[in-house]
């Protein structure tokens, strides 16, 4: 956590007007949405005080107008519920991606750009082979909404700088699965981006470090050289300080320690690598 | 001829293994050894081999799942097979996603007819019969909107198609009211005769009522039609007149609604002046509130009792997503922001049957499985929805067993102008369309809202349960509130919930004075409905709008980029009339003010009941205090619900400040606190207060208590008194009763006294007044289960910075214990005495709101300027609930001393010569339930500043610190592990 002192309020625009000031231009994120996708406001909240300008649009508008994704850089697939996890989580959505935009998003894929997949995000982007694997139903058969910590490896360019962070997790088709030679070829070229750990939240509440019974631990993966990133924990509902489930026990702590109480949380560090990517 | 693809898991399998767990629990005899599951997709299109095979490898995922368009995927050596798909015409939703990737496969959609159907095959391997299987089979499906089928082995699996047939019956009949009183009044109480004789179900219309109604088409020279007579019994009913609350009552002649509710709101609007921050309050779907200088907040909370005691999981969804859709219906669309839920419902473990019907043919669900149905309905509800659920309750009590109670509310948020329109007002124009927006119509809830103004019995029809279709309604709610709402494309919108079309349609009109409707235009999921069932079918996911015609090409097209139906259903009009039409023909055609304020007034009259209160003898009392403590907290109305908390996503939309579940030991909170915007630090505190308990010696005092520890839950998590507004939820039951009647009134005087003296007001309610059931036991006789009067308050506040919230945890060793307010001996219908079961006791908390509102306007002084870690209200199980709670949230153990804690439970010590009773003891000390208190704990630093901002009214009681809960009373103390709460306390539904 950075202790020097922040704005107060995280997506204030001087953030994103000062990389304007600087003269960086600020890259063009996609966030897709309809038939059940449910995170994108706050996608674009976190994308956008990290300095980048974040549309959300319609699958359907995207498909009557796929030229609109050689405008953008980043391409987001934020979490939610697409189709009610109907017939089994992201499929349908996966199916429409493909049926209609697959050529689009090989060609996107094939410039230097960005894609992030969170949650319902990831489980279509695995759907759509875009990312290895699958996410099938939590070994308790049953949503479950927390937070988890992780720890990070390989080298995607959405994870610089990070060793370990506290995100929290809301789903109930969260296991990661792969078969066993995919995963061997996984841990070989670093593909496997986070694992689920025993970290700073998991020992304050007293928490199982692995929610929902992910083969080798695994939270996400990425692809393409790590520039397409899939994970089940939501770093857009951590970006304020205030998100975390313990913050009123550390702000307890700081005010005592002294220290000033920080206004920012863990999450948004993925955005600013994104940005700072094109920049 | 149709064809079945099923789906089949290649690895681990959780769903199989919790079925797996669910039977070998339910079942701890059995020799079943495993348990395999395929979905079944039965396709009744035409489709090519191909195309069928295409269709199936997109219903598969290859890394963990294969198909078969063959035979049933099958495991070897199986006993038997269960198949659960739904009956006929039931909201499939799984089918519906289905249809559309296959549709979008082949490239083309279905013929008129054709869909896909899903059904689950559940495999059993092991030593088990078929009557062991048949056994599991009922376990697992609910008859009334499923079926089941057990195969053997050697059985083929049959493939079954659950299309609906109608006798296409569009005829529309007209109803001879030149009939006897007595047929008048069973055409009110049993519905409209067909001609085979049966009748259509419950109209709920009173003689008084049919009368009036029989004079207006008298008048007229004709009869009504049917379409007419169902619309009046929509119109009219209790559930959407209100009429209990409407009608004079003893000397109330306004009617207890106008003086109590209405009465305290105008009362506080205008004390407050210029700080008053209502805006829209009880004249829309829910009441809003001023947010900030570009925002409203709306609230809304609704029940859905009568259709989740049939089905629970359709039941609380279609409530949750329910008043999901009142919320888009405030204004010209409030965005909702969160969910917050409640059941009231019986010991899951109590397993006594009853049935609806004397020959015991239709049994009540189990207790267990209502609660795992309304659990999970609210769960499919609220996080498909995406919308976080930070807040919500459970409540046990033996009467909820005939019907529980479910709760579900949603908070919204609106801009107060966009373009310079007023977003929180309203008016369809003559002229305008009526588009009908979402699902289709089908036979849902046919009867829904004169069902629930009916006690439960055995002609209860099936048709009063609708699933709800959260994705569906997810699409049409971002096609409105993305987009449609700021570009200024209807005039006026409103839901469709109880009565469908018929009263949507009917109160849209009311703003600009008629309509006419072209009843066929009305897309239906199946052929064969009657005009009648199409006007008041409560099919879910619709939402009603007035659509300038100038408008309709624009807003036609949006919908269809967003996958949403919508269609133009007829006109509004300024004819003072509102017509139906249907092939043509008028088939309904009445005036708009004896549609709506032609129900004659009913007065009614209250009679004092009477009360056998007895006090437990002291030798029940006699336990010991640890003991008590740690059983109390295993208790389910005061242990934990994490597994219901856990389940729903309190996350999204990133707003969560704190958390439902709170501190290291993570115990429910009854207040959360959220963050509408990024960009401003506002917070909005939501809360609840519930006591049904206490109607069983004082109704007035269960509506105080249920209000004053609404707000105050809401003051120990940060809001303050002057920007704090409530809702009302009354169930009652037996409402024809004059004894319960008087039990209301006597609840609504408190609801004047204490929001006029907390300054509270009231933005938005609604009442549920016939929570009965009349059935059978297993023997046979008789049985009525009355719900206890149950008042749900639900607190909404806004505060200017929400880090300044607090949890209930307490947060460091060292941190000073403070008590505030005082106790007094009042254990009657506590939870302690519940416990102890020899008395329900005399002494009900009562509430004495000056003085608390001074003290809570303190703690809020104090939690602003940042001088509190924790805060709890003192709630169920009383003051040894509290500590342990916030010591096992906290896992820090407190000393604390009790014995000169103010309030006449000390004074009287030990024991009172004035009266029989055993008071001033030191169980009463611990357990006691008086209202008006709050457990607070402050850092060392800050002890100062607090005492000065507190004055006398906290108490000083102890300590933070160890790793024991240590309590000094009078004569005794005790001591207890933190681990030892811990355990207890999340011990009553550990397994779940």
């Amino acid at each position: 956590m950075r202790k020097k002192t922040q704005p107060t309020h995280l997506y204030s625009r001087h953030v994103s007007s000062r990389s304007i000031s600087n003269g960086v231009k600020k890259p063009h994120v996609i966030i897709f949405s309809g038939y059940g996708l449910n995170c994108e406001d706050e996608t674009r909240a976190a994308f956008n005080f990290a300095g980048a300008s974040a549309d959300i649009v319609h699958i359907n508008d995207i498909i009557a107008r796929p030229a609109m994704l050689k405008e953008a850089q980043i391409l987001a697939f934020p979490g939610g519920f697409s189709y009610g996890d109907d017939t089994g989580s992201g499929k349908a959505y996966a199916n429409r991606l493909k049926e209609h935009l697959g050529k689009h998003i090989e060609k996107f894929l094939a410039r230097d750009t960005l894609v992030i997949g969170i949650c319902n995000g990831f489980q279509i982007l695995t759907s759509a082979g875009i990312l290895p694997g699958a996410l099938i139903a939590n070994d308790s058969n049953r949503f479950l909404c927390r937070w988890v910590d992780l720890k990070v490896e390989g080298k995607s360019p959405w994870l610089t700088g990070i060793d370990t962070l506290s995100l929290p997790i809301a789903h109930g088709e969260g296991k990661y699965h792969a078969d066993a030679k995919t995963l061997a070829a996984l841990n070989k070229s670093g593909a496997i981006a986070l694992r689920y750990t025993e970290g700073a939240v998991a020992k304050h509440f007293a928490l199982p470090a692995n929610p929902n019974g992910a083969l080798e631990n695994i939270a996400g993966v990425t692809g393409y050289d790590g520039r397409v990133l899939g994970l089940m924990p939501h770093p857009e509902r951590a970006v304020r300080f205030t998100q975390l489930p313990h913050w009123t026990y550390l702000k307890e702590r700081y005010i005592r320690d002294g220290v000033p109480v920080p206004t920012e949380g863990p999450g948004i560090q993925v955005f600013r690598n994104a940005v700072r990517y094109f920049q | 001829m149709a064809r079945r693809i099923t789906v089949a898991s290649t690895v681990t399998d959780a769903r199989a293994d919790s079925y797996l767990r669910t039977l070998k629990s339910l079942f701890p005899k059995t020799k079943l050894k495993s348990v395999a599951v395929a979905q079944a997709y039965t396709v009744d299109a035409k489709l090519s081999a191909d195309e069928l095979k295409r269709a199936a490898e997109r219903l598969t995922n290859f890394v963990t799942e294969k198909f078969s368009t063959g035979a049933v995927i099958a495991p070897r050596g199986y006993t038997y097979a269960i198949e659960i798909g739904f009956h006929p015409g039931v909201t499939d939703n799984v089918g519906k996603t289905a249809r559309q990737t296959i549709e979008d496969c082949i490239g083309r959609e279905f013929k008129e007819g054709a869909d896909v159907y899903t059904s689950v095959f559940i495999f059993l391997t092991g030593a088990v019969s078929r009557q062991e299987a048949q056994r599991m089979s009922r376990e697992l499906y609910n008859p009334l909107i499923e079926r089941a089928r057990v195969y053997s082995a050697k059985e083929e699996l049959a493939v079954t198609v659950p299309k609906v047939h109608l006798h296409e019956r569009t005829a529309v009949d007209e109803v001879d009211l030149d009939v006897s009183d007595d047929e008048l009044a069973k055409i009110g109480k049993r519905g409209i005769a067909d001609k085979d004789g049966t009748r259509r179900g419950p109209l709920a219309l009173s003689l008084g009522a049919m009368k009036t109604i029989q004079a207006y088409f008298a008048a007229l020279g004709r009869n009504p039609t049917d379409v007419e007579l169902e619309s009046l019994a929509q119109t009219w009913s209790e559930h959407c007149k209100h009429t209990i609350f409407a009608d004079p009552l003893d000397e109330v002649e306004e009617g207890i609604y106008r003086r109590y509710i209405k009465g305290a709101t105008q009362k506080v609007r205008k004390e407050k002046g210029k700080n008053d921050f209502c805006v829209s309050v009880f004249t829309d779907n829910a009441g809003g509130i001023v947010f900030d200088d570009k925002y409203l907040v709306t609230h809304k909370v609704e029940t859905h009792n009568s259709p989740s005691a049939l089905d629970p999981f359709g039941g609380a969804i279609t409530g949750i997503v329910g008043v999901n859709r009142d919320s888009m219906g405030f204004g010209l669309g409030s965005k909702p922001i969160a969910n917050v839920y409640g059941f009231c419902v019986a010991d899951p473990r109590d397993t006594t049957p009853l049935y609806r019907d004397a020959a015991k043919q239709q049994p009540l669900l189990p207790s267990r499985r209502i609660l795992e149905g309304v659990v999970r309905g609210i769960n499919a509800g609220g996080n498909q929805s995406g919308i976080p659920t930070p807040l919500g309750f459970l409540a046990v009590d033996p009467r909820y067993r005939g019907k529980p109670l479910v709760f579900a509310g949603t908070v919204g948020l609106i801009p107060r102008k966009v373009k310079g329109r007023k977003m929180y007002e309203k008016q369809a124009q003559a002229g305008d369309y009526i588009v009908m927006a979402g699902g289709r119509v089908g036979l849902d809830g046919i009867h829904g809202a004169t069902f629930s103004s009916e006690a439960l019995a055995s002609g209860s029809p099936a048709t009063a349960v609708q699933i709800g279709d959260p994705i569906t309604q997810k699409k049409l709610s971002d096609a409105l509130m993305r987009e449609a709402r700021d570009a200024g494309l209807y005039s006026s919108i409103t839901d469709n919930g109880a009565g469908g079309l018929s009263c949507s349609v009917a109160e849209m009109a009311k703003e600009c004075g008629g309509a006419i409707v072209e009843l066929d235009t009305v897309p239906l999921k199946y052929p064969g409905l009657s005009p009648w069932q199409v006007w008041i079918s409560e099919s879910q996911e619709r939402m009603t709008l007035a659509v300038p015609k100038k408008n309709w090409k624009t807003l036609e097209k949006l919908f269809d980029r967003h996958g949403v139906e919508a269609t133009v259903i007829g006109t509004f009009t300024d004819k003072d009339r509102c017509v139906v039409r249907h092939k043509g023909k008028v088939v309904m055609d009445m005036a708009m003010d004896f549609l709506h304020d032609g129900r004659p007034v009913e007065p009614l009259k209250t009679k004092k009941p009477k009360y056998d209160l007895v006090e437990p003898s002291p030798k029940a009392r006699n336990v010991p205090l640890g003991k008590a403590l740690l059983a109390l907290l295993a208790r389910p109305n005061v242990g934990s619900i994490s597994f219901i908390s856990q389940q729903y996503d309190h996350e999204v939309q990133g707003t969560s400040v704190t958390k439902p579940l709170q501190g290291r030991g993570r115990v429910n909170s009854d207040a959360g606190v959220i963050q509408p915007l990024p960009n401003s630090p506002r917070g909005v505190v939501l809360s609840h207060g519930y006591c049904p308990w206490y109607s069983d010696i004082d109704t007035k005092a269960m509506a105080a208590a249920a209000i004053d520890t609404a707000v105050r839950n809401a003051i120990a998590a940060g809001a303050s008194r002057d920007y704090l507004a409530i809702l009302d939820n009354f169930c009652w039951s037996s409402s024809n009763t004059p004894e319960r009647l008087y039990e209301l009134k006597k609840s609504a005087e408190a609801v004047y006294e204490l929001a006029t003296t907390y300054g509270t007001p009231y933005i938005s309610g609604k009442d549920s007044m016939f929570n009965d059931f009349r059935g059978y036991t297993a023997k046979g006789e008789r049985i009525h289960v009355a719900a206890p009067p149950t008042l749900l308050i639900s607190a909404i506040g806004v505060i200017p910075d929400a880090s300044k919230a607090v949890t209930l945890d307490f947060k460091m060793a060292g941190d000073v214990v403070y008590l505030i307010g005082e106790t007094d001996d009042e254990l009657g219908a506590s939870e302690y005495f519940a416990m102890l079961g020899d008395g329900l006791g005399t002494r009900a908390p009562l509430v004495h709101a000056k003085r608390n509102a001074k003290v809570y306007d303190a703690l809020a002084g104090a939690i602003e300027r940042g001088l509190v870690a924790s805060a709890l209200s003192v709630g169920r199980g009383g003051l040894g609930v509290a500590l342990a709670k916030s010591a096992i949230a906290g896992q820090l153990g407190a000393k604390v001393d009790l014995r000169n804690i103010p309030g006449d439970i000390t004074r009287l010590a030990p024991l009172d010569r004035r009266s029989r009773h055993l008071t001033g003891r030191a169980d009463s000390i611990l357990f006691s339930e008086s209202q008006g208190r709050l457990l607070v704990s402050v850092r060392p630093d800050a002890v100062e500043s607090f005492e000065v901002c507190l004055k006398d009214a906290a108490i000083r009681i102890g300590e933070v610190g160890g790793s024991n809960l240590g309590v000094e009373l009078q004569s005794k103390e005790f001591k207890l592990s933190v681990k030892s709460l811990t355990a207890a306390y999340r011990k009553p539904f550990q397994n779940w």
